[in-house]
């Protein structure tokens, strides 16, 4: 579980985050949700220490994480796994050479060992087959999936994902959001997405935090969207008109059974 | 204003090379990675080394028999003026001025693309100390590696030397091996050792602090890189003006 607890942030006199408190669950996904510079993107990146929040707290299970030395920052990290908006495998490594990375940097493991476990976490994003490949010769989907079996190569207990579906077909899009669903509750990981997908939102949405203006408007499950009259939250899942139509036709149906 | 945004680069550039400096995570890890930086920097840079080198030592060969025409300084001084020229000076400073355009502008690109495409982001999330991972192997490679370049650069300087005055008979090949054997001094290859080692140092921090604090896109990559080239080749001649006072 990842507790965080007054969070503000701003860039020069510009505030981006104002008091956030909540708590993303272990074993769930949970989603961060928010128009473009609602500070979705800053909250993750001060969630994994990438950004200094001018106030509050962060907590790793009970660890306060802005507390930490470097070193056992360094060490908290490794239980820490990370899928990039624009995957960030490293170029001029093969798809196994990325995946081993943080196994040659941090385990002794034999080289049997590291490559049984790439072999293993490519199977797990049915990818198997693709080592010797560079991160050029695959597809967008392929190179997500290179990705999440990066973060996932060292079992950490946390695992974020900024935009996912980012530049994905819809289909190919539900088949990360699945995997990262499946591997989360296999490993019973803490896991925070970072999305504008709203197909994302209503299917892997165990706890949607809907950001507005560096604010936590709306905290819920995907299936307390539809009845949630919070008009930010209904302006932004339902944008559209045909969406809202959806909306209302499902609304009605439901308020139908209920007299019923 | 200037002076204040100098200072802070100054700060950062330190803090920077202190963080670059920390203990390794896996030092199995970096040593591959200092091999593979000497193999890019020294066997990447040689053929360009070895031509400049070779002009170098025949511009100065034929313009010292220039200035000696008509003088009565013996005609082996050529060969003494060549081979001091190349040690003290043009060895050191002219190498490390051409690798700081070759090799130091692609560190900082190298560094930056990595930065601008989230890869030190990705590795830092891992843990890696990312200063000391993407730094300190190639300055250790630098320094290790760029002292040989210059060594090599001062024989075929000399070579370039010989082979514009020999064979065009400012001089015979006698009377050039007995300028090259006079008045040597010991002290002046220990100079060229000392030039070379914090001309690498140089070229290789400033580079890499350039890559690595790059912000923004495309322009802003280029422009770190031009400010790698400019801001080292700066540096250079300046300590190379600073070792010349102190060691002399």
């Amino acid at each position: 579980m990842i507790k965080i607890n007054g969070i503000y942030k701003s860039f020069g006199k510009t505030p981006v985050l104002k008091n956030i408190t909540t708590e993303f669950h272990a074993g769930k996904t949970n989603l961060i949700i928010g128009k473009s510079g609602a500070g979705k993107t800053v909250l993750l990146k001060i969630l994994v220490g990438l950004i200094a929040p001018n106030e509050g707290q962060i907590f790793y299970d009970s660890v306060n994480f802005l507390n930490l030395r470097k070193k056992d920052l360094r060490t908290l990290r490794m239980k820490v796994g990370m899928l990039f908006q624009g995957s960030a495998l490293f170029d001029s490594l093969t798809v196994e050479e990325n995946i081993r990375f943080p196994l040659d940097m941090f385990t002794e493991m034999t080289r049997k060992e590291k490559s049984d476990r790439v072999n293993s976490c490519l199977n797990r994003v049915s990818l198997d087959g693709v080592n010797a490949k560079f991160p050029s010769e695959l597809s967008g989907g392929m190179q997500k999936r290179v990705g999440i079996a990066r973060a996932i190569v060292l079992n950490p207990s946390y695992l974020f994902c900024d935009e996912p579906n980012s530049g994905l077909d819809p289909k190919t899009s539900l088949v990360i959001d699945e995997l990262i669903k499946d591997i989360t509750i296999e490993n019973n990981m803490t896991t925070i997405i970072n999305t504008h997908d709203m197909n994302s939102v209503m299917e892997v949405g165990d706890n949607v935090i809907l950001l507005h203006q560096g604010q936590i408007c709306w905290q819920g499950n995907k299936d307390e969207i539809i009845m949630s009259d919070n008009e930010l939250l209904q302006d932004f899942i339902f944008a559209s008109p045909f969406l809202q139509r959806l909306r209302n036709a499902a609304l009605s149906n439901s308020m139908e059974v209920k007299s019923k | 204003m200037i002076k204040s945004k100098l200072l802070t680069h100054l700060g950062k550039y330190l803090i920077l090379m202190g963080t670059a400096f920390s203990k390794p995570e896996k030092t199995s890890m970096y040593y591959k990675e200092v091999i593979r930086q000497m193999y890019d920097i020294g066997i990447g840079s040689l053929i360009i080394v070895f031509i400049i080198s070779l002009f170098i030592g025949a511009v100065t060969a034929i313009q010292f028999a220039y200035q000696l025409d008509g003088t009565l300084v013996p005609d082996y001084y050529i060969g003494y003026v060549v081979r001091d020229m190349t040690i003290i000076e043009l060895a050191p400073t002219i190498t490390c001025l051409v690798l700081a355009g070759k090799v130091g502008s692609n560190m900082a690109s190298e560094i930056g693309g990595m930065r601008q495409k989230e890869h030190i982001d990705a590795m830092e999330i891992m843990g890696v100390n990312t200063a000391a991972y993407l730094i300190m192997p190639k300055i250790l490679a630098a320094v290790v590696i760029i002292p040989i370049l210059v060594a090599i650069a001062a024989f075929v300087s000399i070579g370039g030397g010989f082979i514009a005055s020999v064979p065009t008979g400012l001089l015979s090949g006698q009377e050039f091996v007995m300028g090259l054997r006079s008045f040597f001094m010991p002290y002046n290859v220990f100079m060229m050792f000392v030039k070379s080692f914090v001309f690498a140092f140089l070229l290789t921090s400033i580079s890499c602090y350039q890559g690595y604090t790059v912000k923004g896109g495309s322009i802003e990559l280029g422009k770190a890189s031009t400010n790698a080239v400019v801001i080292s080749d700066i540096m250079i001649l300046l300590s190379d003006y600073l070792i010349a006072v102190v060691l002399i």
